[in-house]
């Protein structure tokens, strides 16, 4: 199973919740092109929902990364919402926890936006 | 005890094309010999992923998913331990040339961390140039270690 993306409005903030793996090919792609997408449109304040994202590989890290700089570099921001176990362990293994802002409650994710 | 070790010792050997589809059917190949070894599920999960970062490796950037170059993939077990060797026939790299990941100044690169996360999910992991040419690496995971 690829990754599913589906968005929702909270605010002005963008929710994306992401569903199954995010590896090279078809997942990665995906992510990539949905997150352009949506910074494309103008969107600034990005919200990832990973707590159903099961797999990331480091294709799929790349992608996340690549997803950070184009947002940043508009002025804007991705931050992360609902780790699981393992993409906390890839983030304290990459150093990229230094990176991302991390939020395990909706609510505090989206208000720290303002 | 011997008899046993004996019984379970087993070598799979396969030459795969290079494809993303073979990234797919070696990480299901290791997982199947993992788990007869009795791995739990986070070290089925950091098994599957260092093979699927390393056939990356020889499919994307070492066989360029040329059609005429093979990746070969060799999954041993013994009572102790699972050896995955997986070969490709690129042009090499130096390994001591890639940047570091985790340096400052890398940490927003797009790419470059599969190694880093082979070596962080592999007890032990060997990388070397084969003959005539191509790179071969070796990640060693021992059953005792398993958390």
């Amino acid at each position: 199973m690829s990754v599913k993306l589906t968005t929702r409005q909270v605010g002005d903030v963008i929710v994306i919740d992401a569903v199954g793996r995010i590896t090279l090919g078809e997942g990665a792609s995906t992510f990539r092109d949905t997150i352009r997408d949506l910074a494309a449109s103008g969107h600034k304040k990005m919200l990832l929902n990973l707590g159903e994202v099961s797999y990331i590989d480091s294709s799929g890290i790349g992608e996340m990364v690549s997803g950070f700089t184009t947002v940043a570099n508009q002025g804007g921001s991705v931050k992360l919402l609902n780790l699981t176990k393992r993409v906390k362990d890839l983030l304290q293994i990459t150093k990229l926890y230094t990176v991302f802002e991390v939020f395990e409650d909706e609510a505090a994710a989206v208000r720290s936006f303002a | 005890m011997a008899n046993n070790e004996a019984a379970e010792a087993r070598t799979v050997d396969q030459v795969l094309d290079s494809t993303l589809d073979s990234v797919d059917s070696a990480e299901e190949v290791v997982l199947r010999e993992a788990q007869e070894l009795g791995f739990d599920e986070d070290d089925l999960h950091r098994i599957g992923m260092s093979v699927r970062e390393c056939m990356v490796n020889a499919v994307v950037h070492g066989n360029r998913y040329n059609a005429r170059k093979k990746v070969r993939l060799t999954v041993s077990r013994t009572a102790d331990r699972l050896t995955v060797v997986i070969g490709d026939e690129g042009e090499g790299f130096d390994i001591a040339a890639l940047p570091d990941p985790l340096a400052n100044e890398n940490l927003l690169r797009h790419s470059g961390r599969g190694i880093l996360l082979i070596q962080a999910f592999m007890d032990e992991f060997q990388i070397r140039a084969r003959e005539p040419k191509g790179t071969e690496v070796k990640m060693v995971k021992y059953v005792a270690k398993a958390s």
